[in-house]
């Protein structure tokens, strides 16, 4: 199995030094970044192929690496890596080209599975993230505009269910007896539809979740 | 309204007497006490007895009255050893300059004998006063001194008393026949008063600015102090409890956990009432149990609605199977999901623990089989645990919503 090469961008250098202890053999800390300029010169030195991204920074935060590393056409993949639980940050990322979404107090176990997945292509989505969503797409009572992207299919939302009951994509594909590939492709299609559905419900949820 | 309104004594007696406060007194109190008394506010009547002056004197007669049969009122010995309250001569000086202004008005007009002529200055006079009334006796003490820092916010009572007092003066005018003899005077005051706004406008302009500026300031120092006052309560005390548990590493861990948890919900949470959502409810009861054991509980709840009979005890069945984890299932972290569907509300409670064989559980363990599963039967509900030996356990509890 080859080694992940991973860029880690956080503004606490504690929680960088401490994620570079925490993850397994098969993933590769090349470097590190601190605000969203270091951040964008360095992936664009290094090419990495996962960035560990912190959601709050100095200089636009997690979302502004996003706009300036994706909007030149890089192809690299992100992981949102951050403390805030607030469906804005969350959904946020996501919507700017994240490809998964996971809270600080994931164990390194955990995180290394995460980084190898998305470097895989796939996706990540956390419990609280797989609640997000549901919820967001539950909640809206207009019809869509886009039926394809727009909605949730019945696979996806018993998918996002068990993600969000806690289960592991291993013990989701046991559960609903499909491969883990399968699992996979539903979550990958699911983030498609976050990232892609231009129902401004999604934004307006997410905001107006903060300020009810 | 005053301060002094509110400061004075509230009488025991069933008939209150007039008397007459020497605090906040413009001439005698007169005035103040019959106002409280009829419970207006003193400056009507003060205005009152301006008004009056002019007409025939009526109003100096009347004041010079009440003033001989009203005693003063008594004030309590210890207080009374003060100096006696100054009067506030500002309004005094104010209530002499309306007096004259009215008096030269009824004197050139020989309105001061009643009739037609005395409506207009009524008008004007009223209008005067919700101007005057506008200024609060902080302000109105600036003003004296002329060092005008705060600009008054309520624009549409300045502007009907504005209004009114233009109104008076062209009434009278009007009344006295002298309207068409003093356009020429109105247009060199138009012409002056346009003048003075044009030198007058960017100073005003600049105060506004300021203004904006300090309440802004200010507004920022609030939201400060409040969060430095919600950090000190919260996460310096922890802070201090870590330290001295420092050799105890699980309460350190429940410590930093329910800190975390507590500042969580400050920051990103909607405000809520704990016990009135289902949402709520199962965050509160998660907490607690997560404190009351020192295991991590993981909530997600998708939807949310009212509690219910029905939903309080599976709310209970949901405590019950969360204590159950936290204490024997040896997991570092449970989850919880609770998700409120149109016609139904479910909660998953799931760890991935020891697990255990259902049917050997013994019948007296009231646990499993009374407070989770008897419990929701018996409230309309269900519940289905799910446990293997090695592979953890989920409970599972539905209810039906009612519609």
């Amino acid at each position: 199995m080859k080694t992940v090469r991973v860029l880690i961008v956080d503004d606490h250098r504690l929680f960088r030094s401490g994620v570079r202890a925490e993850l397994g053999p098969s993933i590769q800390v090349i470097g590190e970044a601190e605000d969203v300029e270091s951040a964008v010169k360095t992936i664009a030195e290094l090419e990495p192929d996962v960035v560990l991204l912190d959601v709050h920074m100095p200089g636009g935060g997690g979302q502004e690496v996003l706009r300036r590393v994706l909007g030149s056409g890089s192809q690299v993949r992100f992981l949102a890596l951050s403390v805030s639980d607030a469906a804005e940050d969350v959904i946020g990322v996501i919507r700017g080209g994240a490809r998964g979404y996971v809270t600080k107090t994931i164990s390194g176990a955990e995180l290394t599975d995460a980084i190898v997945r998305v470097s895989e292509g796939d996706a990540v989505f956390s419990p609280r993230l797989a609640g997000f969503v549901l919820d967001a797409f539950a909640s809206t009572e207009a019809p869509p505009i886009d039926p394809e992207l727009d909605s949730l299919t019945q696979r996806e939302r018993e998918v996002l269910r068990l993600i969000a009951r806690g289960y592991a994509y291993k013990e989701i594909a046991k559960e609903l007896f499909i491969s883990v590939k399968t699992v996979e492709t539903h979550v990958s299609s699911v983030l498609r539809k976050l990232q892609l559905s231009n129902r401004h419900e999604l934004s307006r949820w997410a905001t107006a979740r903060r300020l009810v | 309204m005053l301060p002094e309104m509110s400061e004075m004594p509230n009488a025991p007696v069933a008939y209150p007497r007039m008397v007459r406060p020497l605090a906040g007194r413009v001439v005698a109190g007169v005035a103040q006490g019959a106002a409280a008394q009829l419970r207006l506010d003193p400056v009507v009547l003060r205005l009152a007895f301006v008004l009056l002056t002019v007409v025939d004197g009526l109003g100096l007669v009347a004041y010079a009255a009440l003033w001989m049969f009203t005693p003063k009122e008594d004030v309590p010995k210890e207080e009374a050893k003060g100096r006696e309250p100054a009067r506030d001569w500002g309004q005094l000086a104010a209530y002499g300059v309306l007096w004259l202004a009215l008096a030269g008005f009824a004197w050139l007009t020989g309105a001061s004998s009643g009739g037609f002529g005395m409506w207009p200055i009524a008008v004007g006079g009223i209008g005067a006063l919700i101007l005057w009334q506008q200024a609060d006796p902080g302000r109105r003490q600036r003003w004296m001194s002329g060092a005008v820092k705060q600009v008054s916010a309520s624009w549409v009572r300045t502007g009907v008393g504005a209004l009114l007092v233009v109104v008076g003066a062209i009434g009278f005018l009007a009344a006295s026949g002298e309207l068409a003899k003093a356009r020429t005077g109105l247009v060199f005051t138009a012409v002056v008063v346009g003048g003075m706004s044009m030198i007058a406008a960017p100073w005003l302009a600049s105060l506004v600015k300021e203004l904006q500026r300090e309440r802004t300031e200010r507004i920022r120092q609030e939201e400060r102090a409040e969060v430095a006052a919600h950090v000190h309560d919260s996460v310096l005390h922890t802070l201090t409890l870590i330290q001295r548990n420092a050799h105890d590493a699980r309460e350190v861990v429940r410590l930093a956990r329910s800190q975390e948890r507590e500042l969580r919900n400050w920051l990103y949470q909607p405000k809520q009432d704990a016990d009135a959502t289902l949402a709520a409810a199962v965050r509160r009861v998660a907490a607690e149990e997560e404190d009351a054991h020192g295991v991590q509980i993981e909530v997600v709840c998708v939807g949310d609605c009212e509690l219910n009979e029905g939903l309080v005890a599976l709310l209970h069945a949901a405590r019950q199977a969360m204590v159950n984890a936290c204490k024997y299932s040896g997991a570092p972290v449970v989850s919880v999901y609770a998700e409120v569907e149109p016609d139904e509300v479910t909660v998953f409670v799931r760890d991935r623990g020891k697990g255990f064989v259902l049917d050997d559980v013994p019948g007296d363990r009231m646990g499993i089989r009374q407070s989770i599963i008897g419990r929701m039967e018996r409230n309309g509900g269900s519940a289905r645990v799910r446990t293997e030996p090695g592979d953890g356990t989920e409970v599972m509890l539905t209810m039906k919503r009612e519609r």
